[in-house]
């Protein structure tokens, strides 16, 4: 049998790798469902069924006009970038590390860093598109102004991704195995909601609580996006929260992280 | 022929034990190299220390003439490998594997071709996940083999397969190494190593044994030849014992049991013949790799 002696004439750049290596990656994640259904899915369910709520579109105290529903609409941004970089991600990095996806990678020239990138690269632009849906449906839909400061909310959205991804590579580097990191994932998704104001406005939390939501990462985040959608580009605080989340879980992922 | 991987005094030890002792072995440019040996015995740490993917703590190692850490991303696209723990995502499909794995390399195979050529041509749209084994088995060695390596490493190939399955995997290989390719088998199956390997490196406890080829292990051993039969009348032991070939003979029920050296049958048969005798039921087994392989590593066998 001569399967060896038909070699292609393609000569294959690494551009071109990594690039395939991203649409599978994406491929799969939207294959793999948990993304869609509960990172974009879901909250954009939420979105519509609260959309037509008509108590939501009164006021919220202290929150400069906004309504309850105008609240929401960051924070189910939040929960679609939550649900992709901390369950999604590591999830399947842990997986593929398990399973010995990334050993594989390792005896081939692209090396399972790559695998690593391309994951995060999938998320993101999931969760960029999840994020430019649930805008136009709340403004389309329901008739939720866009944001009034752009160039804010586009650089909390940006680090508010950072930060998320950044925890999620942390949750893949220290859990042992694909459970572990589904269930730390789960476990911080719901108080880390919280903060953002999933169940009650930030505006609305006692002082001790708006204290503490505004130094976890989606409390800085919906923060950020509080004060963009009111026309404000962000103030420094919530802004630098995110960034230290990003680089400090960036480096403590490094320096732990383990291919096998 | 020219060396294609040498590994001289290898040395490696994990935390709580020595992996590998020490390990010293050439391979040769287009044979079937086999690394036999039971569970445990450094087999795969060997091969992962020629991969590059371990670092050994002490010993050389040149594969195609390149030090496996050092010009690891030269090595890679030169050495094929299947590893034993090595999956791919649940539901990535045989052809976006391929067609992906294909794309990492500078010169790769047709893999549209490999995947013919190994049968997985109807599955090019299922998931890794819904493979059978023998499936998995065979998209593993596709991937090894996608960027048209001058060598490739095979870790335990046919673990896990059906024998009608690891016979199609057996000529597979045989394919695969009359196309120019050098194979490194490690394998823990005597009938694997004696069918494929034109060269073994009996590995026990992280130290090499022996290196010879199948037959010539057979023959290291000096394991005897027993014959079998019972005799058409009753028989005087005495006529065979008497028999230079013949170093012992033993009765069970009406059976008799002679054992002796390669000439021993002949010389047998010969003196019942001689005295009218009719060997019936007559069995006569020949040595084994598997006892060859008893013998040399002290009878330690491998667990299945």
């Amino acid at each position: 049998m001569s399967v060896l002696n038909t070699a292609a004439p393609v000569t294959a750049t690494h551009g071109s790798a990594t690039w395939r290596l991203i649409k599978a990656e994406s491929k799969l994640s939207i294959r793999d469902k948990v993304g869609p259904l509960w990172g974009v899915g879901c909250p954009l369910i939420v979105l519509i069924i609260l959309g037509v709520v008509p108590a939501l579109k009164e006021p919220v105290e202290a929150a400069g006009g906004l309504t309850y529903f105008d609240l929401y609409v960051p924070v189910l941004i939040l929960f679609n970038l939550a649900i992709l970089a901390m369950t999604a991600l590591p999830t399947t990095l842990a997986g593929y590390r398990e399973n010995g996806v990334l050993r594989r990678l390792q005896t081939t020239p692209i090396g399972p860093a790559r695998v690593l990138s391309a994951q995060l690269v999938a998320n993101f632009a999931i969760a960029l598109v999840a994020t430019i849906l649930f805008l136009a449906v709340a403004g389309l839909g329901f008739g939720v102004d866009l944001p009034r400061h752009p160039v804010g909310f586009v650089l909390s959205w940006l680090l508010a991704a950072a930060a998320l991804l950044a925890i999620g590579l942390l949750i893949t580097a220290l859990a042992p195995g694909r459970g572990p990191a589904t269930a730390i994932g789960t476990v911080l998704f719901f108080p880390m909601m919280f903060f953002a104001g999933l169940w009650v406005p930030v505006a609305q939390m006692p002082e001790v609580l708006q204290t503490i939501s505004h130094y976890t990462p989606l409390g800085a985040g919906m923060q950020a996006f509080q004060e963009a959608y009111l026309g404000h580009f962000p103030s420094a605080l919530p802004l630098l929260t995110l960034a230290a989340y990003a680089v400090g879980c960036t480096l403590i992922a490094v320096r732990w992280f383990r291919w096998e | 022929m020219p060396a294609v991987i040498e590994v001289r005094d290898l040395h490696k030890r994990y935390a709580d034990k020595v992996a590998v002792e020490d390990v010293s072995l050439t391979v040769q440019e287009g044979e079937i190299f086999g690394i036999l040996g039971p569970n445990g015995a450094g087999k795969t740490t060997t091969v992962e220390c020629i991969a590059g993917l371990r670092t050994p703590d002490r010993g050389e190692i040149t594969v195609c003439g390149l030090d496996p850490r050092r010009d690891r991303a030269e090595l890679t696209r030169r050495l094929g490998v299947q590893l034993q723990a090595g999956q791919l995502p649940d539901r990535l499909q045989v052809a976006e594997a391929l067609e992906l794995y294909s794309s990492f390399y500078p010169r790769p195979a047709d893999w549209r071709a490999l995947m013919h050529g190994l049968g997985l041509a109807d599955k090019a749209r299922t998931g890794y996940a819904k493979l059978s084994g023998g499936q998995k088995q065979r998209l593993s060695i596709a991937l090894a083999l996608v960027g048209n390596p001058r060598v490739a490493i095979l870790d335990e190939l046919t673990t896990g397969l059906d024998p009608q399955a690891r016979r199609d995997t057996w000529d597979l290989i045989e394919g695969v190494r009359s196309s120019g390719v050098t194979i490194v088998l490690v394998t823990h199956f005597m009938e694997e190593a004696e069918r494929l390997c034109d060269r073994l490196a009996l590995i026990d406890a992280g130290r090499v044994v022996a290196v010879d080829t199948p037959a010539g292990l057979t023959e290291r051993a000096r394991i005897e030849q027993r014959i079998q039969f019972r005799p058409s009348r009753p028989l005087d032991e005495r006529l065979l014992t008497s028999l230079p070939e013949v170093s012992g003979v033993t009765r069970r029920g009406e059976l008799v049991v002679v054992s002796g050296n390669d000439n021993a049958l002949n010389a047998v048969t010969a003196v019942l013949a001689r005295n009218r005798i009719v060997a019936e039921r007559l069995r006569v087994e020949q040595a084994s790799l598997e006892e060859a392989f008893v013998q040399l590593t002290g009878g330690r066998l491998g667990s299945s």
